[in-house]
């Protein structure tokens, strides 16, 4: 197996959390040609697990920085580094006929279908993985051999009804998303994009079409808090004058920046500390809440709000009308947190920290280094039965958190193609 | 208080840099178990594969320190196995494996204290240990793995003790927390406070065989087999080739008949390997048992999650990574 290893050409597409562990491990096994393909730059929260990264590497590309940190250890081997997406023209079909197995550490269901489908043309072998907090798994893919990554339906990601976003939230995540796509979106997002929010005023005496405008000369504070009483108070009350939404569900309370803030009505015009101009904007800051961990109350969800949104203003005006959210921008968290909070509270929904909702509204994976080492280690083992065409030992193994017949690394056989697969069944015509 | 954390949890915050680094493990284990990982001291004797692969997975999780201690000058043999230490003569040049590799450890994380602990595992005194939580020991005989484990059995502080082997594309965890009282997780509803009684190294070992489920992992019996054959021919951990096998054979014959428990039972096969693996580790399954025994090191200190009791087995032949309670802890 040592010749087999050694002649072989592999591809890894990822440089993150599997593939900084799969990369080590492939070189110290005596790989030697290996070709890396990775879109993403690093980010500090990578560092926890992605050990081939330092501080100083932040904003650089993984793909790059993955492979000199090898090189270290490993002077003498080929590794080709692409700073580039996977979904490439240039990553064709003869593009990937070149390796003898294609190794991924992808963290999306988009890149591993077209991967997949890329290397059933090719007909080259694919070993998959994934990872989650103390989770993982590594399956095979060999053509004719076993099922294909798609054989088998994939959980697509959840999505919500329009509905239950706008009128009838019952959990946190509905807040979120109403938050996020629709508050955040509407204020700060591009304003040619269709947005559900209600923008019509209580007494159709303004001459506005859209409520959510500032007037010429609109007071910045008084701004905030016509927004606040607009989406958290007036939107409420219309909403629960259809009787009909609400015969079997708990009513929402309408909530006013003159109930949760009265002290806020009176200030109107006051000026805050602009000392630290170079400092990322936080409304957390100015109000020195420093535990991300807290659940705020009801009042200080407000004042975020309020700061977040006029911190908008006053610090990153330019950016209004450009913005997505973006869980690495902390405002976009601190003011995107205190919405779903105060909406949460109105529909009595439990609220949660900062550290929380930062993590719904980006979709943050958990992850963990141990995991990720072990998962690394499980791929190199089957990439090198593949290699030897090694078919009968092929096995898919799951990695668990809680023992199974006493089994924390489980494995099961592949299953064969499965016949109706429309992605690799040979009834259909791959083009 | 059980487990191997150093002290409970403290009204301390979390800095804003423990914060954003740990991010991601945080939302796995909690800002709890977090700060008692910060505060938690670990020494590792003997680096090889595996014990790196370990000490890397600790240090980006952020415990409080970690001591090495390894004297061996590093070796022509290290440079091919060891992603801690460049190819720069400059830099590992006449040094220990435990001085290189604490170099490199220390860049993972700023934030944790990695240190040299100069010195012979099989010579080290009851206060020596007393400074740490938990002792992780590879490639120790069996004496000094004894040793160890009985002078952390007899300190008055708790200090949790793991011995880790790899023996080319297999290997074997042991645990010993004494006991420990952690927080199991119940499905669907309140963790709750668990007990846990584990047997020391000794009594592990010494377990007749006939009273072990037939299911038992051959692994358990065939590397007994080998500990007392290094043992008594006076091998350093791993100095064996196949022309031992005759005698270790024998070994065999006579250990069943003592233990009344079928030759069968432990494959010649998988002593043929053993005893060919001498030193070699399979970079995988180093991988594989680094990030175990990492889990289970997490687990232990921030008293979360059920941890191994008492033995882990990983075999690339069968591709199965395997529990033993050994002895088995009797039905209630």
């Amino acid at each position: 197996s040592e010749e087999a290893v050694k002649a072989a050409k592999v591809l890894m597409v990822g440089a993150g959390g599997i593939g900084c562990e799969l990369l080590k491990t492939l070189a110290l096994s005596g790989f030697s040609d290996i070709h890396v393909i990775d879109l993403d730059t690093i980010e500090v929260s990578n560092l926890n697990r992605q050990f081939l990264f330092r501080k100083s590497h932040v904003g650089q590309s993984k793909a790059h920085v993955a492979r000199d940190a090898i090189l270290k250890f490993r002077p003498n081997i080929n590794i080709e580094s692409h700073h580039a997406n996977v979904k490439d023209a240039q990553f064709n079909v003869d593009f990937f006929k070149q390796f003898n197995v294609v190794l991924n550490g992808l963290d999306n269901l988009d890149a591993r279908r077209h991967v997949n489908r890329l290397c059933l043309a090719a007909e080259v072998p694919l070993v998959e993985s994934g990872t989650t907090g103390f989770l993982g798994q590594v399956t095979v893919h060999v053509k004719g051999k076993t099922e294909c990554y798609e054989c088998q339906p994939k959980p697509i990601p959840k999505s919500y009804p329009v509905c239950t976003i706008t009128s009838t939230p019952s959990k946190f995540v509905h807040c979120i998303v109403w938050a996020k796509e629709l508050l955040f979106a509407k204020l700060f997002g591009d304003k040619n994009q269709d947005n559900d929010l209600n923008v019509h005023s209580k007494d159709g005496s303004s001459s506005k079409l859209d409520v959510f405008e500032r007037d010429v000369d609109e007071d910045l504070d008084q701004y905030a808090q016509r927004i606040y009483d607009h989406v958290f108070g007036y939107n409420i009350e219309v909403a629960l004058e259809n009787e009909e939404t609400w015969k079997n569900r708990r009513r929402p309370n309408p909530v006013y920046i003159r109930d949760t803030l009265p002290e806020a009505v009176k200030q109107n015009g006051s000026s805050w500390d602009c000392s630290n101009d170079h400092e990322e904007p936080s409304a957390m800051a100015s109000l020195g809440l420093t535990n991300p961990q807290e659940i705020w109350t009801l009042a200080e969800n407000s004042r975020v709000l309020l700061e977040a949104f006029k911190l908008f203003f006053e610090k990153r005006e330019k950016e209004i009308g450009n913005l997505v959210f973006d869980k690495d921008d902390q405002l976009a968290v601190e003011f995107v947190t205190a919405a779903a909070n105060i909406r949460a509270h109105s529909f009595g929904i439990p609220l949660h920290s900062l550290f929380e909702a930062k993590g719904v509204a980006g979709n943050i994976v958990h992850a963990v280094a141990t995991t990720n080492a072990i998962i690394a280690g499980l791929i190199v083992i089957e990439a090198i039965k593949v290699l030897q065409d090694d078919y009968k030992n092929y096995r898919m193994t799951y990695c668990l958190e809680h023992p199974t017949k006493k089994l924390l690394l489980m494995p099961v056989e592949p299953f064969e193609p499965n016949p109706s697969c429309y992605v690799c069944s040979e009834v259909f015509c791959t083009v | 208080m059980g487990g191997g954390g150093g002290g409970g949890a403290e009204e301390e915050e979390l800095t804003a840099q423990e914060t954003a680094l740990y991010d991601r493990q945080i939302r796995v284990w909690g800002v709890d178990a977090q700060k008692r990982l910060s505060k938690a001291h670990v020494l590792v004797c003997g680096v090889n594969g595996t014990t790196i692969e370990f000490c890397k997975n600790i240090v980006l999780a952020g415990v409080g320190s970690l001591s090495l201690m390894d004297d061996h000058i590093v070796t022509e043999d290290d440079l091919n196995s060891n992603f801690l230490i460049p190819h720069d003569e400059s830099v590992y040049g006449g040094k220990s494996r435990a001085e290189v590799c604490c170099e490199s450890l220390k860049d993972f994380n700023p934030m944790v204290r990695v240190a040299v602990a100069k010195g012979d595992p099989s010579l080290i005194d009851g206060t020596f240990i007393d400074r740490f939580d938990i002792i992780v020991l590879s490639r120790a005989s069996l004496k000094t793995k004894l040793f160890i484990n009985d002078n952390c059995r007899k300190r008055s502080k708790h200090i949790a003790f793991y011995s880790v082997d790899c023996k080319d594309s297999c290997g074997e965890i042991f645990v010993d927390l004494q006991n420990h009282s952690y927080l199991q997780k119940k499905p669907g509803g309140e963790p709750e406070q668990q007990e846990l009684k584990y047997p020391s190294l000794q009594e592990a070992i010494s377990v007749p065989w006939k009273d072990l489920s037939k299911k038992t992992t051959k692994l358990y019996y065939a590397m007994r087999v080998l500990e007392s054959y290094e043992s008594s021919e006076g091998r350093d951990p791993g100095e064996t080739s196949l022309s031992d096998l005759p005698a270790v054979l024998a070994l065999r014959k006579d250990m069943c008949d003592r233990m009344s428990l079928d030759e069968s039972r432990i494959p010649t096969s998988l002593l043929e390997r053993l005893l060919a693996a001498g030193k070699k580790e399979h970079p995988p399954v180093c991988a594989i048992l680094g990030g175990i025994l990492g889990q289970e090191v997490i687990k232990s200190i921030s008293c979360k999650g059920d941890p191994i009791k008492n033995f882990f087995y990983y075999d690339a032949a069968d591709g199965k990574g395997a529990m033993e309670d050994i002895p088995p802890t009797p039905e209630d």
